[in-house]
């Protein structure tokens, strides 16, 4: 088996590595780049909870292979907080108890984030939509919502 | 309520919940997120039979395959030495004779890649003989169907067959004389419904990492409900003395009862066993469906009698429920809880526990209860419907309440059923208008909830913080009412406050986290834990001020001489005798171990709107609302978390959710796609109304919410399409085509 070497971007920084042509951008992250934040609950696109943002779009690197990352620039949920100050979505979403298990969360954060940018006020339908790509088996989505709305209110100055 | 409750001051606070930013961080560690050096990647090889004799199994290849360091079968593990108890639990995780179900595990392999490991698997011969399979729990039962268990003779009927068949039990609950009942009645209404298998649709397959060493020593770490079970069950089936097995919770992606069991983690030790290496295995969705999981499909009858007045005069269940290869179904639970709402003087309820050729059942929250609450709830819809009484009125007319005699025998003690009944009447959404093919659904539900055996610890550290360790895994954030319980008990800041789950050589044991058991238990123990600190803590400060242990009290935080008598001091804080801990005896810390009693039922009722599109069968669940007893919610935010989640996975049952097989025997939905639960776009907001009963078995007056929430809402929802397709409903999941087919059989069309 020949490797193939890929060069990306990764949360800001510069990153190398080597992968098999038929491993996917998940199992890159994950095993190779130990960047486990994304998680694999379907392997087939159906549940989002590796959504991750691709040159700023929002994808399943379940369905994205390795060696496609070359030359683009790839955020995981790692590189979503500053520093040591978490993102409003973050923030809201322990306030709001948007998480039970917290195994689709980092999903969740990254989709939010996506619709977000593109649409800073959303309606509880339009989040909906937006976020039925993403699984949650433990709350029903009720506090999830909520605290998406009232991170895009507050990233609006409408605190 | 009550005029005595205790007053709290965080208990019943909404603080946020400690491991919040190692979730929204991604930072937390969950079942397939720890490496190892060296570690090695564990594939199994599944059955494609739904049932056949294994005739041989030829893994030579696989073991030639460069790059592959372990090969096992059935032979790996000593059968002859494992207790009747666990057989099945062997067979369910490596086939022996026989493959008993689509997905059932064969053959497992360890190899340095991926790829090489599914390389492996591929060429591993496996020669079997098909046998007849069957997966409907009504032809399963027939005399005519092809047996599963070569030893299974029906139990709880008088005299015992002599002949193997596929109904593994019958089990009766009940008093009073129904046929007598009956006979008084002035309506009778008697029902037949099915119901579909569903998964607990965990978003994390199951995943482990596992390193048996040289030596003969042990460590795993997997996502599962209970630790210690997993290192007890591990340790008898890979031959290891308990003490060699350590085993490390990881954080849980959901388990909703499908964590309490093993599946690979006895595969992954004997793979490691025999490489030498660490070896991980993670379960793909495919075999998450195929392999693990699901709770029955069951065909059940139910019959009520009431007078004019709406008082019930009988109520009889008959319940078949499949339980998979093994027959593991919680029928008997579910005959238990089928009419635990009513005060009855005539009932009786009848359930049949039944192998098929399907995976081995494994509980899913309120084991059984929520397929019997649906049938029995459809009947009390009708009931109401026939007399022309309201449906919380009738509801009102018969619950059962502290003293009754519950229809599976116990007296109730205190317990908030008319609580939750009276909340759902005074809520606005009951009384809220509908619009045309939109109809309202109501249904009540009860679960047992369950104490169990419990071990804490809780370590004063020198700076006045406390470290808790408990051993029930934290799986919807029980963490931060555990901090709670300790933060009020101790007079303490809540952010002072940090508990872990320690690992099964840390700490005594603990049960398994089921029957919504961690709040009560480990937050039982953890109260009592931090009595005992205090004890010690006065204690100290008694040496410290030269005066009797019990002329010290415990207050705010601080240790005060009891009164004027026992001294004049100034009180001396947690923190200050943390401090001095060194100088007055050593490190101080609380213990406190159970097997606790005195869980406390939990009842809830539902109110559903749903709206019916007669064209295409669609159903669309339009607002929804829960009451429903907590005991006394330690954090609100969280305990609506579980009333919300379980009526969702309620919503899922009743309308989409559902195992397809095919004449083959096969599953034909094993992925979210096709076995679809729901999504956020397909969903109202979901309104709660916590009802505070205090559980005399707490010091707090706490029950276990976890499980009661996904009893009624497959009855409230059918009664609410039938409300509004004009036509009664028999069968989940109530998708489309059903629908439509009962709105075109509909006499009223």
């Amino acid at each position: 088996m020949t490797q193939t070497h890929v060069s990306t971007i990764v949360n800001g920084d510069a990153v190398e590595f080597l992968c098999e042509t038929d491993e996917t951008l998940l199992d890159v992250l994950r095993d190779r780049l130990t960047l486990t934040g994304s998680k694999e609950g379907c392997g087939s696109g159906d549940c989002g909870a590796c959504s991750i943002l691709l040159d700023n779009r929002l994808v399943c690197s379940c369905l994205v292979l390795g060696v496609e990352a070359q030359d683009r620039e790839i955020e995981t949920i790692e590189g979503m907080a500053s520093g040591d100050e978490l993102h409003p979505l973050q923030r809201k979403f322990i306030e709001h108890a948007a998480l039970q298990c917290g195994i689709c969360t980092p999903g969740f954060l990254i989709a939010a984030k996506a619709l977000l940018a593109q649409n800073p006020d959303p309606t509880e339908t339009e989040v909906r939509y937006w976020l039925a790509g993403n699984l949650c088996r433990c709350t029903g989505y009720d506090k999830i919502i909520t605290a998406v709305i009232d991170a895009a209110a507050e990233m609006r100055g409408n605190v | 309520m009550g005029t005595h409750e205790p007053a709290f001051d965080v208990v019943g606070t909404r603080p946020l919940r400690p491991d919040g930013v190692e979730k929204v961080t991604g930072s937390a560690k969950f079942g397939a997120d720890l490496t190892a050096p060296g570690m090695l990647v564990g594939k199994i090889l599944r059955s494609s039979h739904a049932h056949a004799r294994i005739r041989s199994i030829d893994t030579s290849k696989a073991e030639a395959l460069p790059g592959v360091k372990a090969v096992i079968t059935c032979k790996n593990f000593d059968k002859a030495k494992i207790s009747p108890a666990k057989q099945n639990i062997l067979c369910n995780i490596m086939a022996q004779e026989k493959a008993l179900y689509d997905g059932h595990a064969v053959a497992a392999v360890a190899a340095i890649s991926n790829q090489i490991a599914r390389k492996a698997l591929r060429l591993i011969e496996v020669d079997y003989e098909v046998l007849a399979h069957v997966t409907d729990v009504e032809e399963a039962m027939r005399p005519s169907a092809p047996v599963i268990q070569d030893d299974m003779f029906t139990v709880g009927v008088t005299p015992q067959p002599t002949q193997a068949s596929n109904i593994a039990k019958r089990s009766e609950f009940g008093h009073g004389d129904v046929e007598k009942g009956f006979s008084q009645a002035d309506v009778i209404i008697e029902r037949q419904f099915k119901t579909a298998a569903t998964h607990q649709g965990y978003i994390e397959p199951h995943a482990c990492l596992a390193n048996v060493t040289q030596d003969g020593q042990g460590e795993l770490w997997c996502c599962t409900q209970g630790h210690f079970m997993v290192r007890e069950v591990c340790a008898e089936l890979i031959g290891m003395d308990i003490s060699k097995l350590r085993v490390t919770a990881s954080e849980i992606g959901g388990g909703f009862g499908g964590k309490t069991t093993v599946f690979i983690e006895p595969v992954a030790l004997v793979l490691s066993r025999e490489a030498g290496r660490p070896v991980k295995i993670v379960m793909s969705r495919d075999e998450v469906f195929r392999a693990s999981g699901p709770t029955s499909s069951t065909s059940m009858r139910v019959k009520i009698g009431a007078k004019n007045d709406g008082i019930f005069t009988a109520c009889e269940a008959e319940l078949k429920y499949q339980g998979g290869a093994f027959a593991d179904s919680p029928v008997q639970l579910g005959a238990m809880s089928a009419f635990a709402c009513y005060n009855l003087e005539n009932v009786k309820t009848v359930g049949y526990d039944v192998a098929t050729n399907r995976p081995k059942n494994v509980a899913y929250r309120a084991p059984g209860a929520p397929m019997a609450a649906y049938a029995v709830e459809s009947v009390v819809a009708e009931i109401a419907d026939r007399l022309g009484i309201d449906q919380l009125e009738l509801r009102l007319k018969n619950a059962a309440r502290e003293g009754t005699k519950s229809s599976y025998g116990p007296v109730f003690k205190r317990m908030g059923l008319v609580e939750t009944l009276q909340a759902a009447k005074v809520h606005d959404h009951y009384s809220a208008p509908l619009g045309p093919n939109q109809g309202r659904g109501v249904a009540s539900g009860f679960w047992f909830n369950f104490g169990g055996q419990t071990c804490v610890s809780l370590n004063i550290n020198v700076d006045g913080t406390i470290a808790i360790a408990v051993g029930t895994p934290d799986i919807g954030g029980s963490r931060a009412s555990m901090c709670l319980m300790a933060a009020e008990e101790l007079g303490i800041a809540y952010d002072n406050v940090r508990t872990i789950i320690a690992d099964t050589s840390s700490l005594g044991y603990n049960d398994v986290t089921d029957g919504s058991r961690a709040t009560f238990a480990s937050g039982l123990a953890i109260i009592n834990a931090a009595r005992d600190a205090k004890a010690k803590l006065c204690a100290r400060a008694a040496k410290t001020w030269d005066i009797p242990a019990e002329a010290v009290i415990w207050e705010n935080g601080c240790a005060k001489p009891a009164g004027a008598n026992a001294g004049n001091f100034a009180p001396l804080s947690l923190a200050e005798i943390a401090a001095n801990a060194e100088k007055t005896g050593g490190p101080i810390a609380g213990h406190f171990e159970v097997n606790a009693g005195g869980a406390g039922v939990s009842f809830a009722t539902h109110i559903v709107d749903a709206e019916v599109d007669r064209e295409t069968g669609f159903v669309k669940i339009l607002r929804y609302t829960v009451a429903q007893d907590a005991g006394k919610a330690v954090h609100p935010s969280y305990v609506e978390g579980q009333f919300q989640g379980g009526a969702v996975q309620g919503i899922g049952w009743a309308i989409n959710e559902e195992y397809i097989y095919g004449e083959d025997g096969k599953l034909q939905n094993p992925g979210f796609l096709d076995y679809r639960i729901p999504v956020a776009s397909d969903l109202p907001m979901i309104d709660t109304v916590i009802v505070e009963v205090p559980n005399p078995g707490h010091p707090y007056g706490v029950r276990g919410v976890g499980e009661t929430s996904i009893v009624p809402p497959l009855a409230a929802i059918s009664n609410a399409v039938s409300a509004a397709a004009g036509v009664r409903l028999t069968e989940l999941p109530m998708s489309p085509p059903r629908v439509l087919k009962a709105l075109e059989d509909s006499p009223d069309r």
